[in-house]
Order: structure tokens, then C-alpha cells, then sequence
């Protein structure tokens, strides 16, 4: 990244750049103690959040969410490094093979945004303690009710992360990774939901999901066909069905909607 | 053209505006986002030189606009793509899958038709016309073909709206966008799998991450397949 090049071309927009920024050298100085590491995976933030000081837009809401989504990440960290290391539960082959792939990603994540957090100056959140046994014993003995709490929390990492977009509209680099992640997390949901026998998409508030009753949170709303002002998106064109137009848009959870779910498992 | 000129005049007007009012946060971070984006993965590229955007077009190209409609025109534009693929396949090509495959066929059919319908709907007046397609590259009697086209629209449709989410202006738009990205990675994710089963998130780099594209990269990598001439020139780059 040519950082001068861009400190240039702000100059022509904004000619006291350099002042905002006290110094080009200063400006520097808190790029590189951010050390090493956190240099190659987290400078376009790094970059973001000296000009956020700069201009004097506080990361508050931004930090909020980035820990909301580290919180949910460590929760998908520890559950599928748990699972991995439980003898006998994921089958070899193919289902292992996409577990493992999956951990890592979340482990990625984690690591992504605890970064970030402390590339803008904030606190990451230290890892909670998880219960995923407390509703559900057999988490960890059973295969299938293993595979369904995977779908419920890929399927809720989606809608969690969709919520928070709007929050992050002033900071482009972090919505865009934000963005980034929540593409995954599909993908994984999409995955596991095949490995469960269920379509790859949500259909309806859940009814293709398979999810027993204390699980349904994860799928309230889902049956929203009201989108961007129309009333009834399946009355679009020549008509579609309820299905189709369900399945078509995922919908977002609130940071409340979200906790109470997480709470099942804390 | 006169129409084109104007909007020329308009944007060199817009610019110079930029240049003498107060600086907006907003418009700054967007201007250093996009400088930043192009730094990194455009250096090579002149397309950051600003004096090349006013350019004279075909008259007949289609122009996306600018703002928050020329993004959402553009997804309109990949949406119009999608849906004219997927509505093929499920005229001409069912009897190459099995049951599960034709359903999943069928799905995307659906949705990309119903992004597609939603998107000229909220657009209105501002929506760009009907695309003509160019599908001579694609073998429908090809199970393969159909399968490897499909993952190249879906995994750019992902990538276009991860790369295009930091230009939308309005909160409603974004979330929508989201809405509509997700499932997306989900119809890329499937595909992916039938291809190679386990390959669903390959797309992700090591820090776990989606890529994210410029609407120029998209329109560029999509544009084997679309006949009408499209133009981004009004688009951030």
C-alpha cells in the first residue's frame, strides 16, 4: 500500500491533512507500533482508524460492534475446536474435512478482529466461558444434535453480522470486512445446512430447517416478505411463491435477539 | 451523447464543489476507502487518474449512474445476468441433474429472478433498461459448463457486493444489500459443492475473508457475457 500516495491525494481535497494528522512522521509512529503481525493482516483498519482520530469521529460504535461479532466468533471457535477433539463424533472424511475447515476460518476471525479492535485503540473482549451442554446434554455424543447447533449458529453469525452493517456505515474499511466475514458464514451455513439434509437457504421463519422449538429464535422473522418498501415481494413480476421469496432474502437479528440466543449457551 | 456531455459537466461541477465546501467525514473516508482499495489492489492501473473518466460513450451504452442508484443499478445489472442464466438452465438443461439438483436449479431461478424484480421495482424510474446477454460460451447440454458458469456468477455476485457495500450512502440500502448478499454466498457456497463437495468457502483467503471487488474488476470479469455495453464511469473507483 503506497500510504504517501494516499496522504497526497487527500492533500488536494484537504490541504491540512498533515496538521489533522500532527506529522506524517507521528503518523507513522502509530502505524508501527501496531507491530508487526498486526501490520500484514489489519493496515487498511490500522490506516482507517488514524484517520478516524484525525478527524475526530469516535470508534465507539464500531468498537461495540467489532466485540459483539469477536464474542459470537469465540463462541464458534470453542464449540468446533470442542467438537473436533471429542472422540468419535465427526465422522472421517468428508464432514471432518469441513469442520476443520470451518474452525479455522472462525479461529481467523477471531484473531481478525481482535486485531482490529486494538489496531483502533479498544479492548477486546476476553473469552467468555461456554456451556454448550447446558440445553443440550448430548452436544458432543451425538453427531446430528452437534450438526444442528452448527446450522443455528452459522445461520445466526449471518444475521448477526447483517444487523450490524448500518452501524458500520462511517468506516469503510471495517464494513467491508465485516461484509467480507458475513459472505463465510453463508457459505458455512449453506454447508452444514446440506449436511443436515436441509436446503442451503431459509425458507420461510425456519420451516425448512429442522431445528427443534427452543431453537427457533435463530429463525424468527426469517418469513419477511415486506422488503424496501413493498409490501409483498412474491407479488413482484409474474408472482412467486412464499418459498421462493423467503428464501431469496435473509434478514437480520438485533444485538438483544442475538443475546438471548448466545444465552442459551452461556 | 448531449445527454452524456451533461453528465460530464455535471460531475466536473460536483468535483469542484468537493473541492471548495467543507470537507463531510463521510465523503472523505469514501475518498480515502477508495483510494486506498485502488492503491492496493489496482496499482498498476490508471483508472485512479480522474481526468479519464470524461471520456465520450457509444451512445448506445448503458450508463449505471451514480450515488446510491448507480450502485444499486449495478447489482440490478448482475441480478439481470443471474436471472437470465439460471432461467435458461431450467428451460433447456433440468435433464442433465438429479431431483436434488433440479430443485437447487429451480431455487436460483427463483431468487435471482425475485433480486432482480425487487431491484427494478425500488429503482423505478432510475432503473437501467433491459441487458442483453451473451451466453455463446456456455454449453447448456454441458452439465459442467452450466455448474462452472454458475460459481463464476455467484462467487462475482458475493465479491460485488462485499466491494460495493462502502459506497451506499443510506443505512436501508445497505442492509438490504446484506440481505441479499447472504444468500448469494449461500447459491456460491451449493454450487461449489456440487462441483467438489467440500469446496464451499475455498473462496476465502487465510484471515477467513470473502473477497471484496470494484464494481470496474466485476463489470470487466462479467463482461464476456452481457451484449449491451456497460459504463461505471459514474460509479467510485
Amino acid at each position: 500500500m503506497n500510504i504517501f500516495k494516499i496522504i497526497e491525494d487527500i492533500e488536494k481535497v484537504d490541504p491540512e491533512v498533515y496538521n489533522r494528522l500532527d506529522s506524517r512522521r507521528s503518523a507513522f509512529k502509530g502505524l508501527g507500533s501496531i507491530g508487526k503481525k498486526a501490520a500484514l493482516s489489519a493496515i487498511p483498519l490500522a490506516l482507517g482508524s488514524v484517520f478516524q482520530k484525525a478527524y475526530g469521529q469516535s470508534n465507539g460504535i464500531v468498537l461495540e460492534v467489532l466485540n459483539f461479532a469477536l464474542k459470537l466468533e469465540y463462541l464458534e471457535r470453542n464449540f468446533y475446536t470442542q467438537a473436533l477433539a471429542a472422540n468419535g463424533l465427526i465422522p472421517e472424511g468428508a464432514p471432518k474435512g469441513a469442520i476443520q475447515k470451518i474452525q479455522m476460518h472462525e479461529a481467523a476471525h477471531v484473531e481478525l478482529l481482535k486485531t482490529t479492535i486494538q489496531s483502533l485503540n479498544g479492548t477486546p473482549i476476553s473469552e467468555p466461558t461456554f456451556n454448550f451442554g447446558k440445553n443440550f446434554p448430548d452436544w458432543n455424543t451425538n453427531y446430528q444434535t452437534f450438526l444442528t447447533l452448527a446450522q443455528a449458529f452459522e445461520d445466526t453469525g449471518v444475521r448477526a453480522y447483517k444487523g450490524q452493517a448500518a452501524n458500520l456505515i462511517n468506516n469503510d474499511a471495517v464494513l467491508t470486512a465485516a461484509l467480507q466475514i458475513h459472505s463465510v458464514e453463508a457459505r458455512h451455513a449453506a454447508h452444514i445446512r446440506r449436511m443436515r439434509n436441509n436446503a442451503g437457504w431459509i425458507i420461510g421463519d425456519g420451516t425448512n430447517s429442522n431445528v427443534p422449538a427452543g431453537a427457533q429464535p435463530v429463525y424468527a422473522g426469517e418469513g419477511n416478505l415486506a422488503q424496501g418498501g413493498i409490501n409483498d415481494i412474491s407479488a413482484l413480476g409474474e408472482g412467486y411463491s412464499a418459498e421462493i421469496a423467503s428464501g431469496a432474502f435473509d434478514e437480520p437479528l438485533t444485538k438483544e435477539q442475538v443475546a438471548t440466543i448466545v444465552s442459551l449457551f452461556e | 451523447m448531449e445527454k452524456l456531455q451533461d453528465t460530464s459537466t455535471e460531475k466536473d461541477a460536483g468535483i469542484k464543489r468537493a473541492l471548495v465546501a467543507p470537507m463531510q467525514r463521510r465523503m472523505f473516508m469514501r475518498y480515502a476507502g477508495a483510494t486506498a482499495a485502488l492503491t492496493t489492489l489496482l496499482f498498476a492501473t490508471s483508472s485512479c487518474d480522474e481526468d479519464g473518466d470524461d471520456m465520450p460513450m457509444d451512445p448506445n451504452t448503458v450508463d449505471l449512474g451514480s450515488g446510491d442508484t448507480g450502485i444499486l443499478n449495478y447489482a440490478y445489472a448482475l441480478e439481470q445476468l443471474e436471472a437470465a442464466f439460471y432461467s435458461e438452465v431450467v428451460a433447456k438443461s433440468l435433464g442433465l441433474f438429479n431431483q436434488t439438483e433440479q430443485q437447487i436449479m429451480q431455487d436460483l431461478m427463483g431468487h435471482e429472478n425475485i433480486h432482480k424484480d425487487f431491484l427494478k421495482a425500488a429503482l423505478g424510474s432510475a432503473a437501467i433498461p433491459d441487458l442483453e446477454v451473451n451466453f455463446s460460451s456456455i454449453n447448456f447440454s454441458d452439465k459442467n459448463s452450466i455448474l462452472t458458469t454458475a460459481k463464476t456468477f455467484e462467487d462475482l455476485g458475493v465479491a460485488a457486493y462485499n466491494g460495493a457495500g462502502k459506497f451506499l450512502e443510506n443505512a436501508g440500502f445497505l442492509t438490504l444489500a446484506g440481505k441479499i448478499v447472504s444468500v448469494e454466498a449461500r447459491h456460491a457456497a451449493v454450487i461449489r459443492d456440487l462441483i467438489s463437495n467440500g469446496t464451499f468457502s475455498d473462496s476465502a483467503n487465510n484471515q477467513g475473508l470473502d473477497p471484496a471487488m470494484m464494481p470496474a474488476d466485476v463489470l470487466s470479469a462479467a463482461s464476456a457475457f452481457i451484449k449491451t455495453k456497460i459504463s461505471a464511469n459514474n460509479l467510485p473507483k
